[in-house]
């Protein structure tokens, strides 16, 4: 600690964790099998990279405005799967998807690109921003989909920071650029960046893994508020998160969805051996 | 025991030596060029032109702006080409055109100059009918052109790939997001090689003994031939006469200078960039 500077950060994070030592989680949510309708639909979904098949007929449905983890232990296709969700598995060559997958009505497989993209937002293992500003960063979605009247992109984009509790941040510094900040608030920043083009379904492939506790609590908190807004689908290695923050778990191994249903049952009864060991920390 | 440590006191002498003899020549050049050169640096080597033989003083103001003009000239020709070569090289491509391409601009890069030069003569002074500036530009143009084009793709390579996942995530195209997010990141080291290569080529005698020519004037224009430094340099000191070999030193001088400057500027902006990227 001989650098003043992190010392100060680090005071400030002792500041942080006094005054706000739990993550707000709201009580009483409204019971997750009330919410049946299906926002996306896999069955059969099969992977390959090249001849190697790394998913194997996995059928699962996420719900509507849900919060869905898929846990499992690394290697296991829970990233993988995540991305076929996106068809962001295409910027890998010899990587094909076969089976059937729906969004809503629509044929995951078969639309266009920039349209399900759109759609399907995506935040990643290790926050991203762009070197530009926070401004620009927030605003790119909303200018590569057209948007680019002043008045609409400044009142989009102070929506979406908003969302993402980043707002009273950085509202007075929106032109500073965003490799600036710090990494849970880079992380916000790029949950505000897939929020800005309103999406109706936010892919989170381990958006912790690289945070403080802290900052950990902060992005698990905005999550809640997001179910409001979009349905959510979180890769996680973290047991404790999909505890915390889903409403239904999913549990890969070997390529294959072994066990899925609401959170709950999963983590008190799971149905197969597998899934239990995996939880109970017996490997992973 | 003994012997060990007299051998690796020895060796480390004699490698301390060999890399002290290693920048020796650049020390040596540069207090030489300015024990030398700086003598007959004035105003007046600046801003007039050569004097007739016998009278002193006069200057090189028509070649130090001449080599303006050649590398303004070769910037135009090779900097595009290599920028979008480069772009190709990093983000397009499947295996083979890029591995030939690559191959060629390595290749390309190591051709003698001289060849460039006759190469240039061939294709632009013989059915100009005379030598021209534009003839000295396209050949420093193509000395640019691979250094640019392996120098691009060096940078994009190092943009990360998450930054191009993060704007395919949002829906942006391909080619759009090369122009708004890999480029915007690479953009700074790009340049910076763009300038280092100006830098490297702005020496360059060879290409333009039988392109640009030489003119003891000025130009008249940009298809007329055009003084240039490093050609200036080389009349001036196989010349009999003293006077102009101390102007072939100043000249020297200032040349050695001016890339030296470009060189140390864009290095220095170069490795702020890396130190502020290796803290993000």
């Amino acid at each position: 600690m001989s650098d003043p500077a992190a010392a100060a950060r680090a005071r400030e994070r002792v500041a942080e964790v006094t005054q706000n030592q739990k993550p707000e989680i709201p009580q009483e949510k409204e019971p997750a099998r009330m919410r049946e309708i299906l926002k996306i639909r896999a069955r059969k979904v099969d992977f390959y990279y090249g001849p190697k098949k790394v998913l194997q007929e996995v059928s699962i449905d996420i719900r509507e405005k849900q919060i869905t983890a898929l846990i499992g232990p690394s290697g296991c296709g829970k990233t993988t799967f995540l991305r076929t969700l996106n068809r962001m598995y295409e910027t890998v060559k010899h990587a094909r998807a076969e089976g059937e997958l729906w969004l809503d009505g629509d044929n995951i497989l078969e639309l266009e690109l920039s349209s399900l993209r759109r759609r399907v937002g995506m935040v990643f293992q290790k926050s991203n921003p762009f070197p530009k500003s926070i401004f620009d960063n927030v605003a790119y979605g909303l200018r590569v989909h057209g948007i680019v009247r002043r008045g609409k992109l400044a009142e989009r984009v102070e929506q979406s920071l908003r969302a993402a509790v980043l707002w009273d941040e950085v509202k007075d510094n929106l032109h500073k650029p965003a490799l600036a900040l710090s990494g849970g608030q880079q992380q916000r920043l790029c949950i505000a960046r897939a929020l800005a083009i309103d999406p109706e379904v936010l892919l989170l492939d381990e958006p912790c893994s690289a945070l403080d506790p802290i900052s950990t609590a902060k992005i698990e908190e905005l999550l809640f508020s997001l179910s409001d807004r979009c349905t959510q689908v979180i890769v996680t290695h973290n047991m404790a998160q999909a505890a915390r923050v889903a409403d239904y778990t999913g549990f890969f191994l070997l390529g294959k969805l072994v066990e899925f249903s609401d959170t709950k049952t999963m983590f008190t009864t799971p149905a197969s051996k597998e899934t239990e060991d995996y939880i109970t920390g017996r490997f992973g | 025991m003994r012997w060990r440590k007299t051998v690796n006191a020895l060796m480390s002498g004699v490698t301390a030596a060999c890399a002290l003899a290693a920048v020796a020549p650049l020390v040596f050049l540069l207090g030489f060029l300015t024990w030398k050169g700086a003598s007959s640096l004035n105003l007046a080597f600046f801003t007039q032109l050569a004097k007739p033989v016998g009278e002193t003083g006069g200057g090189m103001a028509n070649a130090i702006v001449g080599s303006g003009q050649l590398l303004l000239l070769a910037a135009i020709f090779g900097v595009p080409l290599g920028l979008l070569g480069g772009i190709y090289l990093s983000e397009f491509g499947g295996w083979t055109v890029p591995f030939l391409v690559r191959y060629s601009a390595d290749l390309l890069a190591s051709v003698p100059s001289i060849v460039i030069g006759i190469f240039a003569y061939a294709v632009v002074v013989l059915p100009m009918g005379h030598f021209s500036a534009l003839a000295g530009g396209f050949a420093l143009g193509v000395m640019l052109l691979p250094i640019v084009v392996r120098n691009t793709e060096e940078f994009l390579r190092a943009v990360p790939v998450s930054l191009r996942e993060g704007a395919f995530a949002l829906g942006t195209g391909k080619w759009k997001t090369i122009v708004s997010v890999v480029v915007p990141a690479g953009l700074q080291g790009i340049l910076t090689g763009v300038l280092l290569a100006l830098a490297r080529v702005a020496g360059e005698t060879a290409p333009l003994l039988f392109t640009a020519f030489s003119n003891h004037y000025w130009a008249q224009g940009w298809s007329q031939p055009v003084a240039s430094l490093p050609v200036m340099i080389y009349t001036y000191a196989i010349s009999p006469y003293d006077d102009w070999h101390r102007q072939a030193w100043a000249a020297g001088l200032v040349l050695l200078g001016l890339v030296l400057l470009v060189n140390v500027l864009s290095r220095l902006v170069l490795a702020r960039k890396m130190a502020a990227r290796r803290l993000a």
